[in-house]
């Protein structure tokens, strides 16, 4: 095939993509550069880096970086750990295995407000919700969940949503591994754990990545469940990246501020994936 | 006390149920709060027996047009999935087959772009978006949901392409094939599965997206997750209607998902582990 042809065949897609990434990209750097009020369209004019600072210098700002980070992170750990867990639990043959299959992934079907609304109401309300009910029997004092530990609880929601995500790709890569070298180690009196440290999760490596970098994706900019639930409080307890820039830009109007804090956003993110292609992108193209 | 193979196999067993269970209770309980009262719903202690009422769906239904959102829902997911099938499929065969030093960074860099928080472009694009006339719009949530999907898409199918054998389509190069005979009668039957699932799970992003069709639809284009963000001010603090929403905006993708939970599994994993 011609040079042309393999051109032609690929320039939608990269010019797409490239208009997708470079037009809002470029209007964003102007935009932090300007005085631009959504409720006061008269104030223009170039005013330089004061929206960065005014960004860097809002009071949540440091809270925002951090929990962003510790977001990603804890959900990360917790989802790796006990997706694996299960997918090592349910990779034998049993009665109704399907099923509980089934039952394991459904959650990563459910959408993200329904899961922030379902997890508030059901169980974090303080008067009905289940966690309080279990804990007034149990003869403790209920918990306010969102009120004392947003942070936790939004981890609590996500993680109910990805460890599905997480299991189902560990079982179809534990589904693939060779059983005869398990076999043949465990009559060389390998015992459990040392099968699984020395032989799975190296089978398991390209899984493990492929987990890694899609839940760093979708996590880096965790809005929904925020927004239904917390709204970023109490205080600036629970905000992170996405909901402070999206508290400027649309709660506040100010659409230079939301701009400046849109590029640390771009930033931040981008700090991560080059730490995040480093590491496990390799192992993803072919 | 050591336990015989069997024994162990039961306890396995009966601990997969358990957390199989678990999994599941918040959604079981969802369903069940649905057909409350908003009495039950917030009883102290919860309900699990009662009589069953249909209440909450008639409410929910005059209140809000559900199948307006569900259409809105459907036509964004699968027309989006589409858009983006269409300009990814050459893309990633031309990629897959005629690989130029630089695929591997084209590949990186289309993956990178998923990476720019969305907050960080929101202004421009509902600015352009604004002056496009495109706001609450289903066209505007089309091309946005396909941008978005678009690099996942493109390196699904790269990796499902990358395992056809090349001979097959030279041979029919040889035999005088165009190009688009070649993708549409040959490539496409071939990778079926493939691009079945990349659709599946393109189709699941787009039905749970959230960001955009908050932000960018009102009453028109609204989606069943602008709807349930409607549902969830503080004046909507009806506990059973809500469950009631949540259950007609998740059941179509929930029961969808396990249907094509096989095709989801070889998708999710970009076809990269075996």
């Amino acid at each position: 095939m011609n040079r042309r042809t393999i051109a032609f065949l690929q320039a939608p897609s990269i010019v797409l993509l490239l208009l997708w990434m470079i037009v809002p990209l470029s209007m964003t750097i102007y935009f932090s550069t300007i005085r631009f009020n959504l409720l006061y369209p008269e104030r223009t004019g170039f005013i330089g880096l004061s929206n960065y600072e005014f960004f860097i210098t809002d009071p949540g700002f440091i809270s925002a970086v951090i929990n962003t980070l510790v977001l990603v992170l804890s959900i990360l750990v917790i989802t790796v750990v006990v997706g694996l867990a299960l997918a090592v639990l349910v990779n034998f043959q049993f009665h109704g295995r399907g099923i509980v299959r089934v039952l394991l992934i459904s959650p990563f079907f459910i959408m993200p407000t329904v899961n922030a609304l379902l997890w508030k109401n059901m169980f974090m309300n303080p008067v009905y919700g289940l966690f309080s009910v279990v804990s007034t029997f149990l003869g403790l004092e209920p918990i306010d969940w969102l009120a004392n530990f947003p942070l936790g609880s939004i981890v609590i929601m996500l993680s109910w949503q990805w460890i599905p995500f997480a299991f189902l790709i560990f079982m179809t890569s534990l589904q693939s591994q060779d059983p005869e070298p398990l076999e043949a180690a465990a009559l060389d009196g390998a015992n459990a754990w040392q099968k699984f440290r020395y032989m799975t999760v190296p089978h398991l490596g390209r899984a493990i990545a492929v987990v890694i970098m899609i839940q760093t994706i979708f996590h880096l900019s965790i809005f929904a469940e925020i927004f239904v639930t917390t709204g970023g409080g109490p205080g600036f307890n629970s905000t992170n990246m996405a909901f402070l820039i999206f508290s400027q830009a649309l709660l506040q109007f100010d659409a230079g501020v939301a701009s400046a804090g849109g590029v640390f956003a771009i930033i931040l993110a981008n700090i991560v994936a080059i730490f995040l292609i480093r590491v496990v992108g390799k192992t993803l193209v072919v | 006390m050591r336990l015989t193979a069997k024994q162990n196999n039961t306890l396995r067993a009966m601990l997969s149920w358990l957390a199989g269970i678990i999994m599941f209770f918040p959604i079981f309980w969802l369903v069940l709060t649905s057909f409350k009262t908003e009495l039950q719903a917030i009883s102290v202690p919860p309900l699990l027996f009662f009589e069953p009422t249909l209440e909450n769906f008639i409410l929910v239904q005059e209140r809000s047009d559900y199948f307006t959102y569900a259409i809105n829902s459907v036509a964004t997911s699968f027309g989006a999935t589409l858009l983006a099938l269409l300009v990814g499929i050459p893309a990633s065969y031309a990629m897959a087959f005629w690989p130029s030093r630089f695929t591997k960074d084209i590949l990186l860099w289309m993956l990178s772009t998923k990476m720019l928080p969305a907050v960080g472009v929101l202004m421009p694009i509902y600015l352009l978006v604004q002056k496009a006339g495109l706001l609450d719009t289903r066209t505007a949530l089309i091309i946005i949901f396909a941008m978005i999907n678009l690099p996942i898409i493109i390196w699904m199918l790269f990796s499902y392409f990358k395992e056809v054998p090349r001979e097959i389509l030279e041979s029919a190069r040889m035999d005088g094939a165009s190009t688009l005979d070649i993708i549409t009668l040959l490539l496409i039957p071939l990778t079926r599965g493939g691009i079945l699932s990349t659709a599946l799970l393109s189709i699941v992003l787009c039905w749970n997206e959230a960001f955009w069709s908050i932000n960018l639809t009102a009453s028109d284009a609204g989606t069943l997750t602008a709807l349930v963000a409607s549902y969830s001010s503080p004046e909507g603090l009806f506990w059973a209607k809500l469950s009631a929403v949540s259950t007609l905006a998740c059941a179509p993708i929930v029961v969808f998902g396990w249907f094509c939970q096989k095709q989801l599994v070889q998708g999710l994993t970009f076809g990269a582990v075996k």
